[in-house]
């Protein structure tokens, strides 16, 4: 660090804070009523977390299940309804929810702003995700309907016609299911409508779109992607609800309907979901990465234009879901080819990332520890997935436990990793403490080998032929062994996430104090106290480069010289 | 912006700071999401065009609406006119075309509703008779959907107008308000194209 310049002379309000503050009540009362983005990313990022918790659970339960052959410890109609709410938590009440935990919280630091564009509708926005959440998990106990049928959702988190229709799904957990989705998808078009207003209209005096941190960048583009992600699926749940209700027939194939058209629907919506799910995991990255190389970031531009690029090219491959289906074979080798497509952009993306480390003066701290994990992890699933979009290798493991090794290689593999990452290198800016070294390095090492254990094995077991979605298997087809290792795995994990969340919380009390840039980093969110004061910046930053700190801390050298 | 801290600048670059109102790209940004919806549906309509096991085809029972849809349709440019209005600060004309879209969108409602009634009571088509049934009162319900809503928000802001609350200063709210408006419309340029168009 150069000049001791920072904070910026006139940036901090000096005030004491008032002695004696609030009960626990008013404290409550101030969480509930909030609009102010930094406490909306917290409640959103605490949702995440806790559905993180419940979700690891349900998989626990799916693990044991399955760690030895012919077990009955979950009979098949609880295994259905586990692995479908298994899905559907993890996708919808901790990914998306951290997607706009990541942006509430980051965006107006980074872009010099005083909060949201909308903070009314943003809250609006985490209040129906709250209460969708609570809907879904509501049909536990009240999914047994007019008919004394039915329990939490067990028709798989992608919810096929036709065993949605009234007649194969009587009760109410179908309706459950698409309800509490329809509740949580308006929740994250609000979201989505919040954080491109805010970028593009809420961006401090110098910060042009090409100077924006690219976190902010690709959170903005997985926004816009948003946008016509989201909807589909709302259209189809409509769809779905009027066909259960008021006899309608969308997917009725009695009066010519097409179960089909859900499958084209639900995949619209369902394949640039993953890439939504994501893209924050690559704006982490782009942060922790060249921080902790002490480089900036390599290839800027191409970064810009190859996260746009994944975000359009991934609205044209939703049919690799659908290869066994039957389609043409033009149609096969048009999804053949998209999805090959964007590897391409995805690629770009990982090279810049190498070259950022390449050269630079490496510092392994946990952030750091996460994101070289998530380098070679997020690789080895794009090549899975690349291996998937050949048509003819899919026919031969759809619906086998490769294709579970393949989306979890990415959903945990690069993710949750970025997640954690993220965690440790944002944690003292929200909190004024760092969080436990020493405990991080355990949490790293314990979840990456149990990480490795399980998934690494899933591939093998899906060669070994195990269908998915079957809630045990006999003892003489070879899948005993592997389906203990993997289990196993399971386990190791589950330690590994107890210690960070042990970590979490005992930071909040005991952590070291952070101040306001203990990782000596380059975006304006660092310039600020930490925890930041509600308004953010006393002053409305100028910025000349896209590492306005850097500019201050080396006014011999700045970026702007260069850019 | 501190003296002390910051260093040499780049070269005065004094242009002025631009950047879009914020109003304006959520509206945008709702619109776009909007037109994902629609164009789901839109796809099942035509997906399923000819598809229908029985009951009465589009040819037996539709008539085009051409009376409704001139009225959705100049709605468009009395609004219009409305938006130019506040602009130049006339309360009174904007006012009036204000209340004349709104009377336009009525019209074009109760003309749907007749339409509907026709088609259910002496036509026998519901949701629930065939393919063509489902797909069109779940395409045209949700455009009549987006009317209404368009029409209380427009309701609302005649009465703030009515009550004087509304000022020259509001005329950018106003015209993103009115985007919405124009969209609602463009869908049914759409809709009517596909549903008593093509589709017949």
């Amino acid at each position: 660090m150069a000049d001791q310049t920072l904070p910026i002379h006139g940036s901090l309000d000096l005030t004491p804070p008032r002695e004696g503050e609030s009960t626990w009540l008013e404290t409550l009362h101030s969480w509930v009523i909030t609009v102010d983005h930094k406490k909306l990313g917290l409640m959103y990022m605490m949702l995440a977390i806790f559905f993180l918790l419940v979700g690891g659970a349900e998989v626990l339960l799916i693990r044991i299940q399955l760690a030895v052959p012919n077990n009955h410890l979950i009979s098949p109609q609880v295994f259905n309804r586990l692995f479908t709410m298994h899905g559907t938590t993890m996708v919808f009440l901790v990914g998306m929810p951290l997607v706009f935990a990541w942006a509430n919280y980051i965006i107006p630091l980074q872009i010099g702003a005083r909060d949201m564009a909308f903070p009314r509708l943003n809250a609006f926005s985490f209040w129906l995700t709250a209460f969708g959440a609570l809907l879904l998990y509501f049909s536990f106990l009240g999914g047994a309907g007019l008919y004394g049928m039915g329990n939490a959702p067990d028709v798989t988190w992608w919810a096929y016609a036709p065993l949605t229709a009234r007649a194969f799904s009587p009760g109410n957990a179908t309706d459950y299911w698409a309800l509490a989705l329809l509740v949580t998808g308006f929740g994250t078009l609000g979201g989505a409508i919040n954080i491109i207003a805010t970028t593009f209209s809420m961006r401090c005096k110098g910060m042009t779109l090409m100077r924006m941190p690219l976190f902010t960048w690709l959170l903005l583009v997985d926004s816009g992607l948003l946008l016509v992600t989201i909807t589909p699926l709302t259209a189809a749940q409509v769809m779905l609800l009027l066909d259960r209700y008021l006899g309608a027939h969308f997917f009725d194939t009695q009066a010519g309907g097409q179960a089909i058209l859900w499958m084209h629907f639900f995949w619209i919506f369902g394949h640039p979901e993953v890439y939504v799910l994501v893209f924050p995991a690559f704006a982490i990255a782009s942060e922790v990465i060249p921080v902790f190389s002490r480089k900036a970031i390599f290839g800027y531009p191409a970064m810009v234009a190859a996260g746009v690029g994944i975000g359009f090219v991934s609205l044209g491959v939703w049919a690799h879901h659908m290869f066994t289906v039957g389609m043409t074979s033009a149609g096969n080798a048009f999804f053949v080819l998209s999805t090959m497509l964007v590897g391409i952009p995805t690629g770009i993306k990982i090279f810049n990332w190498v070259a950022t480390m390449w050269g630079g003066k490496l510092r392994f701290a946990t952030p750091m520890l996460f994101s070289t994990a998530f380098l070679f992890q997020f690789l080895a699933a794009g090549l899975t997935g690349i291996m998937l979009s050949v048509a003819p290798w899919n026919w031969q493991l759809h619906g086998s436990y490769f294709v579970i090794a393949h989306f979890h290689y990415v959903l945990v593999g690069a993710i949750v990793f970025m997640v954690f990452a993220g965690i440790y290198y944002w944690f003292p800016k929200a909190t004024g403490r760092m969080m436990d070294e020493k405990l991080g390095k355990w949490h790293f090492w314990l979840f990456l080998i149990g990480f490795h254990v399980t998934f690494d094995t899933m591939h093998f077991l899906g060669f070994e032929g195990m269908p998915r979605w079957i809630y045990t298997y006999p003892a003489d087809r070879g899948w005993d062994h592997l389906n203990l290792v993997v289990s196993i795995g399971g386990l190791i994990q589950g330690v590994a996430v107890l210690i960070f969340a042990y970590n979490l919380v005992s930071s909040l009390f005991k952590g070291k104090i952070a101040g306001n840039d203990p990782w000596d980093a380059w975006t304006l969110e660092w310039s600020t106290a930490s925890p930041p004061p509600v308004y953010n910046f006393a002053t409305d930053p100028v910025v000349h480069s896209r590492r306005p700190l850097w500019d201050i801390k080396h006014p011999e050298d700045p970026d702007w010289k260069y850019e | 912006m501190s003296a002390t801290a910051i260093p040499l600048v780049p070269g005065g670059h004094e242009q002025t700071w631009h950047r879009p109102s914020r109003g304006r790209v959520g509206m945008y940004c709702l619109i776009i999401g909007e037109c994902a919806i629609f164009t789901i549906f839109v796809v099942a309509y035509v997906f399923y065009i000819g598809k229908s096991l029985n009951g009465p085809t589009p040819a037996q029972v539709l008539e085009v609406p051409i009376f409704n849809t001139i009225c959705l349709l100049s709605s468009s440019v009395t609004i219009w006119l409305a938006e130019r209005a506040i602009e130049r600060g006339i309360l009174r004309t904007f006012g009036l075309w204000w209340a004349a879209t709104i009377a336009l969108g009525v019209i074009f409602l109760i003309g749907t509703g007749l339409e509907w009634y026709k088609l259910i009571y002496h036509d026998g088509l519901t949701i629930r008779t065939n393919l063509f049934g489902t797909t069109f009162y779940s395409i045209v319900g949700l455009h009549a959907t987006h009317v209404v809503v368009g029409l209380t928000m427009l309701l609302l802001v005649l009465l703030f107008t009515l009550t004087g609350h509304v000022r020259e200063e509001h005329s950018e709210r106003i015209q993103v308000l009115a985007l919405y408006w124009h969209f609602v419309d463009a869908v049914w340029v759409v809709v009517f194209t596909v549903v008593y168009i093509v589709g017949r």
